[in-house]
Formats: structure tokens, sequence, C-alpha cells
């Protein structure tokens, strides 16, 4: 395995990484509208992710720096291609991290609803469309043979990958759902529960088609083993939800983000990045990847790096392992 | 097409307003994470309560900065890619690496200790609750200097080579990318300028309690704070710009010559304190300047020659072919002065107040405050500054907030405009670095975007810093005095509702 594989697995953990933290970040965001009744459990929702979601964005990044670093080619195709969708997610981050951090900030009703309203959207806008980013890069884009992209804006909203966004729209909400249930205590968490099976069961069967679709496109038998563990654990965090098994139940559920993850970059590898007009125009490890000795220090960095991040982002959610409820909210405005 | 709409001219744009806006955050929270960090040591040392309720106080202010400082900065990391694809794909082998160690080892930092210390006070003892804010401190001053490394590497580019057959520049040596001259005088510039804008902010906001005589124990401590930071900021702030000045003398002198508008090399340049006329021609009607003092801040030396921007350009045409190779000179050399102008007015009113409000062993008995007491601002020994002139200075010092501000916008501006047409010093140019895929309408619709909405927050983002800084320092409870003794809280109460939430 030469390092430009190695980084080709790197940058697909940091990936993995982003969706299944901010998977489940985008997933309760989203629920503040479909499962909170009210203020109070609203802000039970939010403060689920509080003390985590900024850590858990930082895993997007890195896997835009490493990219960057490892695969400049790639990164200069990828966000210069999906420039407007990019601008979009950009701009849904931006909303999104100030109305955490100022929603509470002042008590006028307008104010408070305002940032609420925003964080609906800036995590279900960016939840579906990093499933249509994704779906593109795997099915291929128009690249030239200068490694441009050379399509415009209505192609990459190709059925394919609008399927890839409603995978992640699902499963990220899914996530969101089996991640409230465990963090949180009375009736919020029962409703988390019966919300979770029925987008479950949505995410079971968009995902379903999404990835038996990029099987038969672009898959070999790693990827149909990675397809076959995203859906049995799919299944699995269902069963498990319906037994009342909640923490059984999220792990499953980030397995299934993580195959998932794995299958679209099992299906993607030797390429980065496929063209779809010409094969010998594709973005690959090699073309695309950086000198040796730039991944050499790299390898170095994330591989120490890495393993120290998870230790204390682990230790932050040990710290803040407790349930929440309505009871534990103030109504104080910091 | 239109040059003012040309794709490189919007990305210039584009780049500019969001580095410099996402730069007016940055230097804020570098320095109150350290001085908040700073404040709840003492508070955890002595345990007087004053210094909780600044710590309390402080880190609000802090918090509603990082804020913007984080969100924005996601941008930066993802812009390259998008305006400047030709760009990183030309150095990406060299420049992504400091990106990415900074996202790895100092993002990952910052982003979960300061969850850990945002919702902590109840979940942490005192202690370890105290080691996070220091651990966010770490990682400001970490993520700093890789950037600041990164974009020395494209002031002087070093540790590299090109590869022609691949078309891009490859990263020989990483150390030394890390520990060139320019990435430690410019570390040790910017993250001094970044400790004079939060003195100076502490002390503008202290100075507008005190002027109002209200909580008056935190605000002379932070006044105090403050003051001494930027007396030991401003004068460091004045140090490094002069190593940096002659770091950049030898190696980008067209940036020099432009910072002074030299159109002609000339031994004992001068340095001009203000001038009228049309710099950009030459034809400088100087109403003020001293000589010597260019020839010194490049190099030491009052008779030196300093090449001027003709000779300059010149030199580059031999070198690079031909081409203009001048920057924008007005900006540069206006930019210049506004930086330093700011930046020194900013030091000069806190070296001031320090003298003003100085402590008692050095005052009669007279003139001595107690610790509720508003200082009085004693200018010479005996005597108290006349109501009029304390009045005066007290708003002087408000206003003193904003200035390290501007200075360190321009400062940026100068260093990034005085590098055009480069930028990567004579390496790549400007124009050969933005995406060729992407199109006007894209960019312009994503400069539009990016200007309202940061025009937006900024409205929100003072508004709420006015709010805060207004309420003063928030009253203490019985858990803030209670910190628990275990990591995740005691378990008194189950049902306790959390320190904080959003």
């Amino acid at each position: 395995m030469e390092l430009h594989d190695v980084w080709f697995v790197l940058i697909a953990v940091l990936w993995t990484g982003y969706f299944f933290l901010e998977g489940f970040d985008f997933g309760v965001g989203i629920l503040t509208k479909l499962l909170a009744r009210d203020r109070p459990e609203k802000r039970v929702l939010i403060n689920t992710i509080g003390p985590v979601w900024d850590g858990n964005e930082v895993w997007l990044l890195s896997a835009g720096g490493a990219t960057f670093a490892a695969f400049p080619e790639w990164y200069a195709t990828l966000f210069s291609g999906f420039y407007l969708p990019l601008l979009v997610i950009l701009l849904s981050l931006i909303v999104r991290g100030v109305a955490f951090e100022y929603r509470a900030k002042r008590p006028e009703e307008n104010w408070q609803r305002n940032w609420e309203t925003a964080i609906f959207w800036t995590s279900l806008i960016p939840a579906f469309l990093w499933g249509v980013a994704f779906g593109n890069i795997v099915h291929g884009v128009k690249i030239d043979k200068n490694f441009e992209y050379v399509g415009n804006i209505w192609d990459l909203l190709n059925p394919y990958a609008l399927l890839g966004g409603l995978v992640t729209l699902t499963l990220f909400t899914f996530h969101g759902a089996v991640f409230t249930a465990l963090k949180t205590v009375g009736e919020i968490r029962e409703r988390a529960r019966k919300l979770a099976t029925v987008v479950g069961l949505a995410a079971a069967a968009v995902a379903l088609v999404f990835l038996l679709w990029t099987q038969v496109d672009s898959g070999d038998g790693k990827s149909l083993v990675a397809l076959v563990v995203a859906v049995a654990a799919l299944v699995a965090a269902l069963v498990a939800n319906q037994a009342g098994r909640e923490g059984w139940s999220f792990a499953l559920s980030g397995i299934t983000i993580v195959a998932a993850v794995a299958m679209l970059f099992l299906s993607l590898f030797p390429d980065v990045m496929p063209s779809s007009l010409d094969e010998n125009w594709s973005l690959n490890v090699t073309n695309a990847s950086s000198s040796p000795y730039t991944l050499k220090i790299m390898t170095w960095c994330a591989g120490i790096a890495t393993p120290i991040v998870l230790l204390y982002q682990g230790w932050t959610y040990w710290v803040f392992r407790k349930r929440i409820g309505t009871q534990h909210i103030a109504e104080t405005v910091h | 097409m239109n040059l003012a709409l040309a794709p490189e001219t919007l990305a210039r744009w584009q780049f500019g307003i969001t580095t410099v806006y996402h730069f007016l955050f940055v230097p804020l929270t570098i320095s109150l994470a350290a001085l908040t960090a700073g404040l709840q040591t003492a508070w955890v040392r002595t345990e007087k309560e004053k210094y909780l309720r600044a710590t309390k106080f402080w880190g609000k202010l802090f918090l509603i900065n990082i804020a913007m400082g984080v969100v924005t900065g996601i941008v930066q990391e993802f812009q390259f890619g998008m305006n400047w694809s030709d760009y990183s794909r030309f150095v990406g082998d060299v420049f992504g690496a400091p990106l990415a160690f900074e996202a790895l080892i100092a993002f990952f930092f910052e982003s979960t200790f300061i969850g850990l210390w945002i919702f902590g006070w109840d979940k942490l003892p005192k202690r370890i609750h105290l080691a996070c804010i220091w651990m966010v401190s770490i990682g400001t001053v970490l993520s700093a200097y890789f950037i600041l490394a990164a974009n020395s590497w494209m002031q002087h580019p070093v540790g590299y080579r090109i590869n022609k057959a691949k078309g891009r520049a490859e990263l020989t040596d990483f150390w030394q990318v890390l520990t060139q001259n320019t990435a430690l005088a410019q570390a040790f510039h910017t993250l001094s300028a970044c400790f004079l804008t939060g003195g100076a902010f502490m002390v503008g906001i202290a100075a507008f309690h005190l002027f109002r005589k209200k909580h008056i124990p935190v605000m002379k401590t932070s006044l105090r704070l403050g003051l001494i930071t930027v007396v030991i900021a401003g004068l460091l702030t004045a140090i490094s710009g002069d190593t940096l000045g002659k770091v950049m003398f030898k190696q980008q002198p067209m940036k020099m010559a432009a910072a002074e508008a030299l159109w002609d090399g000339q031994h004992s340049a001068p340095f001009s304190v203000f001038a009228y006329g049309d710099v950009s021609k030459g034809h400088n009607s100087v109403e003020l300047s001293v000589p010597g003092i260019l020839s010194f801040l490049a190099d030491d030396n009052f008779d030196s020659y300093v090449p001027g921007i003709n000779d300059t350009n010149k030199a580059e045409q031999q070198k690079y072919g031909p081409g203009d190779y001048r920057p924008i000179i007005p900006v540069t050399f206006w930019a210049f002065r506004w930086m330093i102008g700011f930046g020194m007015a900013s030091f000069a009113i806190g070296l001031a107040g320090l003298w003003l409000t100085r402590k008692k062993f050095m005052l009669p008995q007279h003139l001595r405050t107690g610790d509720d007491e508003v200082p009085h601002l004693v200018l010479f020994r005996n005597k108290a500054l006349s109501p009029k002139l304390g009045r005066l200075y007290w708003l002087v010092a408000i206003w003193t907030m904003g200035f390290p501000l501007i200075a360190n916008s321009w400062g940026w501006i100068f260093t990034e405009m005085g590098r055009q047409p480069w930028v990567v010093y004579g390496v790549l140019q400007t124009r050969h670095a933005v995406s060729p895929g992407v199109s006007q309408a894209e960019v312009l619709t994503s400069l539009l975007i990016f200007t309202a909405l940061y025009a937006a927050l900024a409205v929100v983002e003072v508004k709420l810093l006015v709010k805060y800084v207004k309420a003063g320092p928030p009253e203490l409870t019985e858990a803030d005095l209670n910190p628990p003794t275990k990591i995740g809280g005691d378990t008194r109460d189950a049902d306790k509702p959390m320190a904080f939430s959003y």
C-alpha cells in the first residue's frame, strides 16, 4: 500500500468521522421542528449537542485541509467544480454556528424563534447537499483533460445524486433521533424512539436503492460487503430501537453511516473524482496526490494527532454523559 | 471583459472582504482566550470573587466573538479551492500541509475544549475547568502559527522545488517552512498585535464602566490588566514590526519601497509621516518627512541605500520577464501609515493610562483610592486631572478599543496588496491563480451573498456585544462559588438545571 493509498483511506476516515458526528448534529437540528413540541423541548434537543457540535464540525475542516494537502488536484476540482452547492453549505454552516451560540442570548420571542428556524434549515440543507455532493463524486462528473469541471449546476442535480441527498438526509435524521433517545429523559425520549422507527424505515428504503445502484454502477466485492454491513446494521438499529436498546441502536446507526461511507469510497477507489467524459481524465490517487515527502509528513501528523483527538473528544462525551430533559434547562438568558 | 468585474478582481475582493472580516474576530479571540484564562487562574488561586466575575464577564464577550471567528473561518478553509483552484493545484503540496496541521492539531483542540469550558462550569472540578480555557488559548495560538507560516511561504517561499513535469511547487523541507525567519517575525508581530487588540478592547470597556462609575472593583482590575497588556503588547508589536520590516526589505524590496512610495532609490531614505499630492505618480508634495528613517527601518542604518519602486520594477523585469511588478502605490503607502498610526496611538493611550492610574505607592495619600472607587487620573505628582481632562481621557480610552482593529486590517491589506502582482512572491502571479472553471456570475453571486451576510451578522454581533457590555459582570450564584468536585458533576440533585444551556 503506497502512501497515496494510505491517504485515500485517511481522507475516507475523516469524512466518515464527520458524517458520523455531525450526522447526528444535523439530525438533532432537523428534529427541532419534527419532534419538539415547544421551546423547552427544542432547547433540550439543542443542548444534547451543545458542548460537542463545534468539535464535531472540525472533522469537516480536517477533511478539507487534508484533501488540500494530500490531494491538491482533488481539492481544487471538487470545490471549484461544486461551487454553488458548496457555497450554500458554507452559508448554512455559518448561520448554524451563530444560531447555536446566539439563540439564547436575548429573551425576545422573535429573536429566539428566528434562530430556531435557522437551526432547522441550516441543518437540513447541508444534510441533503452532502449526499448530493458525494453522489456526484462517486457517479462521476464532467471533468475535462485539465481536471476542470465543465458541467453546470443542473448536471449536479441528477437523479442518482439527488437520491444520495435523500439518503444522507434521512439517515442523519434517523441517527439524530436515536441519539436523542439516548441522550434525553422524559416524554421526548419516547417520542424520539417512535419517530426514529418511521425515519429509519424511510432511510432504509432510500439507502437500499441508492447503495444497490452504486454497487451495480461501480461496485466490486469489497463494496458489496460494505453494502451488506450498512443495510444489516440499519435493520439491526431499527430492531434495537424498537426494543428500547438505545445505546445499541445508536452504535448500529453509527455503523450504518460508517459502512455506507466506506462503500462509497470503496467503489470510488482508485479514482477520487471520476470523469464522465473520458476515463483518462479522471482524477485518481496517483495523478491527484501530493509528493511522497508531503504525504510522509502528513502521515506522521495525522497518525499522531487523530488518536489523541479521538481520546479527548471521547472524554468530552463522557463528561457530558448525563441524559437531559426539560427540567435541566434553566429559564435564564445567557 | 470589464476589468473591474473580471473574475480575478472579484475573487480578490471576496478574499479581501472575507479575510479582513475574519481577522476582526481572530485577534480578539486569541487575546481574550488568554486574558480570560489569566483571570480565571487568578480566581482559582486567590478565590477573590472579583476575578470570577471578571472571568464570567470577559468570557461572555470572548464567546460572542469566537462564534463569529469560528464560522467565518470555515470559509477560509474552502475558498482556496473555490475561487483559487489554480493556486491550489500549484501550491497544494506545500501550502496544504500547514493548513491540515492547523485543523488536525489546533482546531480540534480549540473547538473541543471550548465546548468543555462553556458547558463545564457545573461538570468539571475547578482546576480541570481552568485547564480547558488554557487549552483553548494554546489552540488559538497554534492555529495562528500554522496559518502565518503558510502565509509567510507566500511572502517568501522556501523549502520547495518546482516540479516542471507536474507544473507545481513541491515541498522539500517542511521544517524550513515552519521556522523560516519570515514566519517567526510574522508570528511574533501578529500575535503581539492580537494582544494589543484584546488589551485595548479591555481598556475601552473598562473605561466605559469606570467613566459611568459602575462595576468598579471588577472594572478596575480589568482596566489595569488591559493597560498592562496594551503597553507590553504595543511595545512588542513595534519591535517585531521593525524586525519584520527588515526581513521584508531583504525578501520583498518592492513592498518596502511601496510602503514609502519611494520612487527612486536613495541613501538616507526618508519616512514621510504625511504626504499630499499624487503618490501614485511619484509627485509627492510631501508635508512632513524625516530623513533617514526609512533607511533605518529597512536596514538599521540611517544612511543605507533603499532601492526605489522604479529600480525594483526594472530589476524584477530582468529577473521574471516583461511586466509591471508594482503594487497599487497609494494603497500600500496609506495602509502602512494607518497600520502604524492606529497601532501606535493605542499604545500611547495605554501608556498614558497606565501612568495616570498608577498604583497607590506612587501617589500621595489624598489621591489614593480604595478597591471600590474610580481611580484618580494623576498626571503630575500631587494633582488629579481636571474633570474636563479626566472625562476626555476616559472617552479617548473608550474609542481606543477600535484602533488596533483598524491597524490590524490595514496591516493585512498592506502586506497582501504590497506583494501584488504576486500571490506567491517570485513564483506565481495572482492572475494565474484564479479558478478557470468558475464563472464571473458565480464569483459575483458568492461575493455579494458573503458581503451581505457578513454585514448582517456584524450588526447582530455588535448589538449583542453592546448588550452584554452594558449589562456588566454578572452576580455570582451559589453554584458558581461551589464548583463540582467530580468530573461529570456532583450528583446531589439529578434534576438540577444546567449551569449553562443554549
